[in-house]
């Protein structure tokens, strides 16, 4: 574990919103230099790198970050035997970074995304943005045309019923990306010149009861109410499948968020994504996640949770239950996914004696939505 | 310009709520042109309605109401006016915009053909089924994200388009009496689907939908007291939106909403929102009631049509709204009167 020391930062006149409530989490195999270009708006926060690989490599760390680095070594001494639970060799590992945050909130982005413009040419402060996100409501109990309502320069149309308009927690932000899309191989193989050029200047929330495939690369949440349920999978060196490691979260957190009666938005801030990973590699990962996918889908659209799943560690730990009896026998791969789901809320509440996750969050009887 | 296989397929209703069309058809002309024109004169409106030249336009006033009617009690006064228009259309599109409402400028400042993009929205697919987080996939320069499931990507038909409003945005009463400047500015480039059993409010000021399909469902049913002309005097579209939606939801079929924009304001009255307060504050309340209402709204095996759905609906409402207030009683009577309407005059 490699720590640096902060140094003041004059460039960055604006408040640092949540600067000691937040961490920045960061999976990284080769280098931090894109850290140069988010300067002016990650400096005065603590950032938490986790290395992927060989862990005898040095990652550079431009000069001036307050941070701590993990490498596996790390993750082996500090997780013991639970270690197992973290993947190797693939971009899921960063939820260890997760699990030994000791902060309130959680914002992470990938090593190739760099601040992207808005459309007036202004760089956009994705982390402010996702910090609006996740300190303001959400309304996914009934869908509002006019985007978020929060918003300045918007309000709930005429219809939205009054009761609703307090709206709920935000657990998740999910921000987007321009240039390279987050496109499956076959996507890319087909499209391989596409960028994305489109700025939809809106947040929204996903309503109850809907499935969205959640991308790591530009993503905050509040760890306090749904932490646990942010495990990025067996994913990688050993594994079947990879890049489905954020698919996997997303779908577990969005079921736990709908049960616990917490809100997830997408939409703003964009990031601008620069690297196009290779098609062919993708798809060697990719390639069993696209069979299972038809399978998963129906598993988690259809997935209970008891009443007496109050808690977002009892709800995910009732997830495993019902991945194993249900997707054991597509592939004895979730029968691992499973157990190693187990080990890491395990490890969460090692890591994470004092909080109880989920105990701050409404709770409301699972699949009924609320009309008053 | 050359006829489409669209313009053949397409109706537009004006809901003629002021005599004065001149200048909203004007503006609208380069649009509208190709099309036939279905405008439905308010039956409470005296004045002769003043047309520009060259639209292939048919115009219904109240007599041809009561002789279609012939002594059904459905009210076709105000905004209600329309419905009159998709009853009497043959045509599979209709597109329907309020009167005070122009085109409007994208971000380029290019203006924006609100009804060439409501029947793009109605002719290609909608995905309910789980959400694209880049929106619209069919869309130039978008596509299904990873993770989006391959089985799901044919999509399915969309029956409703839901477009938006610049300038003055479509809020309540209460909304406009606490923030009377506020003008909607944000062009939000996106369409998207709204997710199997998510609810929205369906604003009736810039729509476009399959007639052949949802027609019946939507249904000039719940009409407050003292409803009024102005659009935050009025519920029938949020009632009949919901059903639209669940009707939608349950035939497996898709609703969009988000681009086109229109331009709101000629006309309107930003203004005087607290002389409505007083008629629409009903209707907020009703809402109350109106969505746990649908969102338990569940329908048989054997409702395969929209008109099935809404008689369910119309039972429904009858056992479990009646009992609260009146207006729901009517509903559910005019919804059936609709639907036997329908029957005789509308296919």
């Amino acid at each position: 574990m490699v720590s640096g020391s902060s140094l003041t930062s004059t460039s960055t006149p604006s408040i640092s919103l949540l600067k000691d409530e937040l961490d920045i989490v960061i999976p990284t195999i080769r280098n931090l230099d894109f850290l140069e270009m988010w300067r002016p708006f990650f400096q005065p926060y603590h950032l938490i790198i986790v290395q992927d690989g060989d862990p005898s490599k040095t990652i550079r760390v431009p000069d001036g970050f307050d941070y701590k680095l993990y490498n596996r070594n790390d993750i082996n001494r500090i997780l013991g035997p639970k270690a197992a639970c973290i993947s190797f060799k693939d971009s899921a590992c960063r939820c260890f970074g997760y699990l030994i945050s000791k902060k309130k909130y959680i914002f992470t982005i990938d090593d190739d995304c760099f601040v992207a413009k808005d459309p007036s040419g202004k760089e956009i402060n994705a982390l402010e943005q996702h910090i609006k996100n996740l300190l303001s409501p959400s309304t996914p109990f009934f869908f509002n045309t006019l985007y978020d309502p929060y918003r300045e320069g918007a309000d709930f149309v005429r219809g939205y019923p009054f009761s609703l308009r307090e709206g709920v927690q935000t657990a998740v932000s999910h921000g987007l990306w321009l240039n390279i899309p987050d496109y499956d191989a076959p996507t890319q193989l087909v499209k391989p010149l596409e960028r994305n050029k489109r700025y939809v200047d809106a947040v929204l929330t996903v309503p109850m009861g809907t499935l969205f495939p959640m991308c790591g690369m530009n993503l905050a949440f509040n760890r306090e109410l749904i932490g646990p349920a942010m495990y990025f999978g067996l994913m990688g060196d050993g594994q079947p499948i990879g890049r489905y490691d954020d698919m996997w979260a997303g779908w577990c957190m969005k079921v736990i968020c709908d049960h616990l009666g917490l809100g997830v938005k997408t939409g703003l801030p964009y990031i601008w994504h620069s690297k196009a990973s290779n098609p062919f590699v993708n798809l060697k990962k990719e390639y069993k996640g696209i069979y299972w996918q038809e399978e998963l889908i129906p598993f988690f659209q259809t997935a209970v949770l008891p009443k007496e799943c109050t808690t977002v560690q009892t709800c995910y730990l009732e997830l495993s239950k019902l991945v194993k009896a249900k997707l054991g026998k597509v592939d004895d791969y979730f029968n691992k996914l499973a157990d190693a789901m187990v080990t890491w809320i395990e490890a969460w509440d090692e890591l994470n004696p004092s909080e109880n996750p989920g105990s701050s969050a409404a709770v409301k009887p699972n699949g009924a939505a609320k009309g008053k | 310009m050359s006829l489409k296989l669209e313009d053949n397929e397409v109706d537009i209703v004006v809901a003629a709520l002021r005599p004065n069309l001149n200048t909203f058809l004007e503006e609208w002309r380069s649009f509208f042109s190709n099309f036939h024109l279905i405008i439905v004169k308010d039956p409470n409106l005296e004045e002769d309605l003043q047309i520009p030249p060259g639209f292939d336009h048919q115009v219904y006033t109240k007599s041809d109401m009561d002789r279609v009617l012939n002594g059904a009690s459905i009210n076709f006064s105000g905004h209600s006016c329309r419905y009159f228009g998709y009853l009497i259309s043959r045509k599979k599109y209709i597109i329907s915009i309020d009167d005070d409402c122009l085109p409007a400028r994208d971000n380029s400042g290019v203006i924006v053909d609100a009804v060439a993009q409501h029947i793009s929205n109605l002719q290609t697919p909608a995905t309910p089924f789980f959400f694209n987080t880049l929106y619209d996939p069919y869309r130039q320069g978008a596509d299904f994200v990873r993770g989006y499931p391959f089985s799901l990507r044919d999509g399915v038909e969309c029956l409703l388009s839901c477009g938006l409003w610049l300038n003055i945005a479509d809020y309540d009463a209460p909304t406009q009496i606490v923030k009377p400047h506020e003008r909607n500015t944000r062009y939000v480039d996106a369409v998207m689907t709204v997710p199997l059993r998510a609810m929205m409010p369906l604003s009736g000021i810039n729509i476009g939908f399959n007639r052949e399909v949802l027609g019946p469902a939507l249904v000039p049913g719940l009409r407050l007291d003292g409803e009024g002309k102005r659009r935050w005097e009025t519920i029938e579209d949020i009632w009949s939106g919901m059903c639209a939606k669940v009707i939608c939801d349950h035939l497996g079929c898709g609703v969009k909403s988000g681009l086109p924009y229109v331009w709101r304001g000629v006309g309107s009255d930003a203004d005087n929102a607290m002389d409505s307060l007083k008629k629409e504050w009903e209707g907020v309340k009703l809402m109350e009631e109106v969505v746990p209402f649908f969102q338990s709204v569940k329908f048989p095996k054997t409702a395969v049509t929209a008109a099935d759905c809404v008689i369910e609906i119309s039972r429904m409402a009858r056992e479990n709204l009646a009992s609260l207030n009146p207006v729901y009683a009517q509903a559910a009577d005019t919804m059936e009167a609709w639907v036997d309407l329908w029957k005789v005059a509308g296919s």
